[in-house]
């Protein structure tokens, strides 16, 4: 009798207890996952910059399009016949540089990073030039660009980081 | 007693008072007993209190006044949640609202902001004085360590609070600030050894987002005005509590 009892004791005192740490050990990957939003309300990562033709002018060497800067931090640049996507997000720790164009460089307000208008980093504690983004000719032959591929300057002759004009 | 008024008598005399306060005003040992051990925010403190530990010389009362000072930020806080909505719409319009047409907006905004720049500086002096006069020492040790993480709340208490202007000089702090983040190992997405990308690494956590965003501004609303406070309060208790337990340091 006397011993029935105390196992029943232990076994409950072991349900209790398993059930306490089970469910406070459950309750931490909830809440990390509850904190990571399944839905996100941010910019489509894509975008369209027109015709091929919109950018190509007789004209030589570099040029900055800086019109889709302001909506979708993005520079476009022509650079011979090649025609890429700039990042505008500073590599040193990711401020909006700005593009000074009489003198052909994008500095960075916060710590001073500068870059050549190609993005080659050469002043400030940026540690490499400005990333580029894929840039590719959509389905309906529109030069489309997608902010969430992301290529370093290892990458920058890579298929899909520039384009062929 | 007999120079007080009917009314002063009556009042003390009536059933309410005396619901309330369970001790009278006599200079008795037992009465100041009495005073502290039935206050639920005095029994924190110890009914006597040893000379030394008056001397302001040795303590700085550097710790004391980070205290007020941090029950100025909950006062002044809460009076500027009134007029603060953390949406990127309404944010900033709410700092220049506040600034220019609340009335002692402008005042109220500069006592939070000051007395929270003042509380960092006398946290720091209150760590040099337990440094100096070698209070951190045993049995001390532990209260060190709340001592810690009550630097760390304030700390953390600063950050949340500068996003929440919403203009130029927060926003790019904490983008920088949350870059840093997003470049520790293992955990951010920009970080030595990392194999998460920018969708779920640690950054993400905070800002609720692959930017800072609305959802940034909301959870660092929430962090500032609940979790970081609060928090602060259960461990400025426990702080309070083991000076009492530890006893306070005496100089030599
Ligand atoms: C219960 C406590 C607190 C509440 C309810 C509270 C609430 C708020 C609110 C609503 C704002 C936005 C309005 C504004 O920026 O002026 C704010 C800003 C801020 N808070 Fe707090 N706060 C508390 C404690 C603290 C503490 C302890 C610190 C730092 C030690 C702190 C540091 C800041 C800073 C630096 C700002 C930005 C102020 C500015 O630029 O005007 N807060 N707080
Ligand atoms: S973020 Fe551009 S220089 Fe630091």
């Amino acid at each position: 009798m006397e011993k029935d009892r105390l196992r029943r004791r232990t076994f409950l005192k072991i349900l209790g207890l398993g059930s306490f740490l089970a469910t406070v050990g459950l309750s931490i990957p909830i809440t990390v996952r509850f904190l990571f939003p399944r839905v996100l309300f941010e910019r489509p990562s894509t975008f369209i910059v027109g015709r091929p033709d919109d950018l190509n002018p007789a004209t030589t060497g570099l040029r900055v399009y800086e019109d889709w800067k302001e909506e979708y931090g993005v520079w476009i640049v022509r650079e011979g016949n090649r025609l890429y996507a700039i990042n505008a997000r500073c590599t040193h720790l990711g401020c909006t540089p700005n593009y000074f164009a009489d003198e052909g460089v994008f500095k960075c307000p916060c710590h001073g990073s500068q870059f050549r208008s190609n993005g080659l980093n050469f002043a400030g504690p940026a540690p490499r030039p400005l990333d580029r983004l894929r840039i590719y000719i959509n389905d309906d032959g529109m030069i489309t660009v997608d902010r969430a591929r992301l290529y370093t300057y290892k990458d920058f002759d890579r298929k899909g980081a520039y384009l062929k004009l | 007693m007999e120079n007080k008024s009917a009314l002063w008598r009556w009042i003390k005399g009536s059933r309410v008072y005396k619901s309330i306060f369970r001790h009278g005003y006599e200079d008795t040992k037992k009465n100041r007993i009495l005073q502290i051990r039935s206050n639920v925010f005095l029994h924190i403190h110890p009914v006597k209190i040893p000379d030394h530990a008056y001397r302001i010389r040795f303590t700085w009362c550097m710790g004391g006044i980070t205290f007020f000072l941090f029950l100025v930020e909950v006062m002044t806080g809460a009076f500027l949640m009134f007029y603060y909505t953390p949406t990127p719409e309404q944010a900033y319009r709410d700092m220049l609202y506040l600034r220019y047409d609340v009335p002692f907006g402008m005042i109220l905004r500069n006592m939070h902001r000051w007395a929270a720049h003042l509380m960092i500086f006398t946290i720091i002096l209150h760590m040099l004085r337990v440094f100096l006069t070698g209070s951190y020492k045993p049995p001390r040790e532990f209260n060190w360590v709340i001592g810690v993480t009550l630097l760390v709340i304030t700390l953390l208490l600063s950050f949340t609070g500068y996003l929440l202007p919403w203009d130029q000089l927060s926003y790019w702090a904490i983008t920088v600030a949350t870059n840093m983040i997003g470049a520790m190992p293992f955990i951010g997405h920009e970080g030595p050894l990392s194999l998460l990308d920018r969708y779920h690494d640690i950054r993400f956590l905070i800002l609720g987002g692959s930017e800072i965003g609305s959802n940034a501004l909301l959870r660092f609303y929430v962090m500032h005005i609940i979790v970081l406070p609060v928090t602060g309060m259960i461990f400025m208790a426990v702080h309070f509590w083991r000076v009492r337990k530890d006893g306070i340091s005496r100089p030599l």
